[in-house]
């Protein structure tokens, strides 16, 4: 049955392997998928280790419904400390992996040690073998993946793997599988690289059993049609997230030139419609009616016919309007570009904008650049430096190294110009005009990240109605919430509230996309607790789920702690409070964040989750959700400080 | 009466496989894709998405190869069927098959194949795109004849601007 998959505890200093079950008490507190992920980096990490170093664990999952008849079961969850902000590292991405690994008979890989020469490793039908990686080693995403099927002769299998990247340890490579599925935040590909590991491939034959099959037949039928009927999921499946992008431009809400103003005037080619020329076809994750991202062919110059799959909203902003390209076509070969070498879109993409406007400002001369002109719209430089990030070459190692070593590099005055929370950068959204969105970068267990909790419904002004049925389920908050996206009262509760769902789901191993995240419509606690019990036969109330992924929050926040995180850390950079928006429609036009509203909102979100004023979970709070033994009291800190 | 077929237009494929799962599930009740009896057949460098599954031949060769008559036409789906108490495991029409569509369970030690889930493929219900589609005869010719005369009527419109 689905509960019967197990966790691959691996060792590549002795090349050791051990396949144990998964206690059900461990179930019932931490789901699956990135929850189960939090729990198992937490207690197989030691405090303060070195994120490249052999006692760094990476761990590896598919949520409890990967690969079962809940719709898009499809994502992969990779942990560990991050090289990039030196707290909890997480990505995510969709694709094939999951479901083959739980077909295989894995829900988790735990790794730890470093190889003493480059392997990948081979799961099949429960059977984990070490591999040399001779073959591969040095090869992108796209030929790892087809060197690798071609070795083990079967074209059915499905790899995770590192580029370039994330060999050469470049602090925001991804993890990859397929052409552009992405586990691209907070650099797990450079732990992966660190200790040697190139790849895991999976195939598995074995069948996952489900609880009720006929009735999560017609449930899952039921969920794909709630799915597909919004309007956000009909677009997504004609344009993918790219019709995001016309939009937020239109009203003000998307940076460019790094953070000077919130609006790319003349960037009609960057419109979703034109993807349409070079389109063959929609892609789509495991299990998904959604198929969220174009599959394209390059037609003109140097790349030309080179296949890939994307771009979405991110790379739009990446290649486009955070560093004043207004090309599709730029944003097209960046975009297989960073797919191929494995690297963050988002990261690469604001660092490089960051980059231009030191060079703007003097800060970075033709000497730092090796006479490159980083001056806006050079598309030329902008490929350059994605090749020079992944290989480590000139200014690109500097960049390689993130945005916080990369400053300290480039001296006191570029720190002014960064834009990002935990030595993470942000993407292109401008949020200085919608302060739920400002919250949830700040907040945010990951460093800067939207997907960690935005309440992006906030933006659609929706009847009150609407948001209280959304916003006071399961537990029943009774507190404000406000309709208007320029508000700053309530919020607290929207990231709150999204930051548990988006918990749930990938403790789930579900799409976010399924979720309320485009669309008030789409599922949430009460969809996954039935669809938990059709498939594979558990009780979980929607406010057990609500529970579980609280606590779950809660681990990812100690881990945080343990690692020397403080509440002077859930802020944002000073420009959101003293630039205020230059462009845009007056919703967005002359809009900055309120230091004091702000402050106030953090304080009022820890209050939500119960963690005290300097962003502690209570010992309260540790108590009900059964986790005190993973953080010492207070007087044992003291000792340990002492 | 009017007979389905099921076609399928690799170019509507988004290779989400969400037709697999599903066929297992409701043949097995398992999430099983080495189980399910239409398979997309995907070669990833380039941009190839086949949904495979059995073509229920005319002129069947697991049907002729069968020695004992366990596989026969079922006049009223027009679908290639099994006779599991009749059928001897001899899996000759394994082999026979030029699409890989007989599959064998070796758990159950049971022959198995699409049987249309009796006139509802649940391939095709989930199936959003309609890249794997179940479709009257009749209609057959018209529905394409259609699309393709679309690449006329646009060429014609923009002429006529």
């Amino acid at each position: 049955m689905a509960l019967n998959r197990k966790i691959a505890y691996i060792d590549l200093d002795k090349e050791t392997i051990q396949l144990e079950p998964i206690p059900m008490e461990w179930r019932r507190k931490f789901v699956g998928g990135r929850g189960l992920d939090a729990y198992l980096l937490y207690t197989n990490t030691p405090g303060g280790c070195d994120p490249l170093g052999p006692d760094n664990v990476v761990v590896i999952s598919a949520g409890l419904l990967g690969g079962t008849l809940a719709s898009a079961s499809s994502r992969t969850h990779i942990a560990a400390k991050s090289p990039l902000t030196n707290l909890f590292g997480s990505a995510n991405m969709g694709g094939f992996f999951a479901p083959e690994m739980r077909w295989a008979g894995i829900d988790h890989f735990v790794i730890r040690g470093k190889a003493d020469r480059p392997v990948y490793i081979y799961v099949h039908d429960g059977e984990i073998e070490f591999r040399d990686a001779d073959s591969v080693w040095g090869a992108g995403v796209y030929d790892t993946q087809a060197i690798i099927r071609k070795e083990l002769g079967d074209e059915e299998t499905q790899t995770l793997c590192i580029g370039q990247a994330g060999e050469n340890l470049v602090r925001f490579a991804s993890v990859m599988t397929g052409r552009k599925d992405a586990g691209a935040r907070t650099g797990m590909g450079a732990v992966l690289g660190s200790k040697n590991l190139k790849a895991i491939a999976c195939r598995g034959t074995m069948a996952i059993e489900i609880h009720q099959p006929q009735e999560a037949l017609e449930y899952n039928k039921k969920v794909i049609d709630q799915v597909i009927s919004s309007k956000a999921s009909q677009s997504m499946q004609r344009w993918g997230t790219n019709f995001i992008f016309g939009i937020s431009n239109a009203t003000g809400l998307i940076r460019t030139r790094n953070f000077q103003y919130n609006q790319l005037p003349n960037s009609e080619d960057l419109e979703a419609e034109n993807l349409d020329k070079y389109a063959v076809g929609m892609d789509a994750c495991f299990g998904c009616q959604v198929h969220c991202r174009y599959r394209y062919v390059i037609n003109d110059g140097e790349y030309a016919g080179t296949y890939a799959h994307g771009p979405d909203n991110i790379s739009q902003g990446a290649f486009g309007a955070e560093v004043g390209c207004r090309s599709m076509e730029t944003v097209l070969v960046a975009n297989h570009l960073v797919n191929d070498y494995g690297i963050d879109t988002l990261e690469i993409g604001s660092m490089i904008g960051w980059a231009m406007e030191l060079y703007e400002k003097g800060i970075l001369t033709d000497k730092d650049t090796g006479g490159m002109e980083l001056e806006w719209g050079n598309t030329d430089a902008v490929i350059a430096l994605i090749k020079q990030v992944a290989f480590r070459e000139g200014l690109g190692d500097i960049l390689a190294e993130g945005p916080l070593a990369a400053a300290e590099r480039f001296g006191p005055d570029s720190m002014k110009y960064l834009i990002h929370v935990k030595g993470m950068s942000n993407l292109h959204t401008d949020e200085r005009a919608i302060p739920s969105f400002a919250l949830n970068v700040a907040v945010s267990s990951r460093g800067s990240d939207h997907l960690r909790g935005r309440p992006a419904i906030d933006l659609y002004n929706l009847e009150m109605e609407v948001l209280d049925r959304v916003y006071r389920s399961p537990d029943g908050y009774d507190g404000p919430l406000t309709n208007s996206f320029s508000e700053y009262e309530g919020k607290p509760r929207m990231v709150m509230w999204q930051e548990l769902c988006y918990m749930a789901v990938e403790s789930l191993g579900i799409c976010k996309y399924h979720t309320v995240f485009l669309s008030p419509n789409h599922l949430a606690f009460k969809e996954f607790s039935r669809l938990i019990q059709l498939n594979t036969g558990m009780e979980f109330s929607e406010m057990d789920l609500w529970n579980c992924a609280d606590r779950c929050c809660a681990i990812e926040r100690l881990f945080n702690l343990r690692e020397g995180m403080t509440r002077a850390d859930d802020t944002l950079s000073d420009r959101y409070f003293d630039e205020p928006t230059r462009l845009g429609l007056p919703v967005a036009r002359g809009k900055h964040i309120d230091r004091d509203k702000f402050n106030a909102m953090v304080s009022e979100y820890y209050r939500l989750h119960q963690w005290d004023d300097a962003g502690i979970p209570t010992p309260e709070l540790l108590k009900r959700l059964a986790i005190s033994d993973l953080w010492p009291s207070k007087k044992k800190l003291e000792t340990v400080d002492g | 009466m009017d007979k389905k077929i099921m076609i399928v237009d690799p170019e509507k494929c988004t290779g989400c496989r969400t037709c697999e799962l599903v066929c297992a599930v409701k043949h097995n009740g398992v999430s099983a894709p080495s189980l399910a009896r239409i398979h997309i057949v995907k070669w990833d460098n380039e941009n190839f998405y086949i949904p495979m599954y059995c073509r229920h031949c005319e002129d069947a060769p697991c049907m002729a190869v069968c020695p004992k008559t366990a596989i026969y036409r079922d006049e009223e789906l027009d679908s290639v069927r099994v006779d599991h108490d009749l059928c001897i495991g001899c899996k000759m029409c394994v082999s026979a098959c030029p699409f890989g569509a007989m599959g064998w369970d070796a758990r159950r030690g049971r022959l198995f194949k699409c049987d249309l889930c009796h006139g509802d493929p649940q391939c095709v219900r989930f199936c959003d795109t309609k890249a794997v589609d179940y479709v009257k005869t009749s209609m057959l010719c018209c529905d394409r004849m259609r699309e393709a005369a679309e690449n006329y009527t646009g060429l014609i419109r923009r002429q006529a601007r």
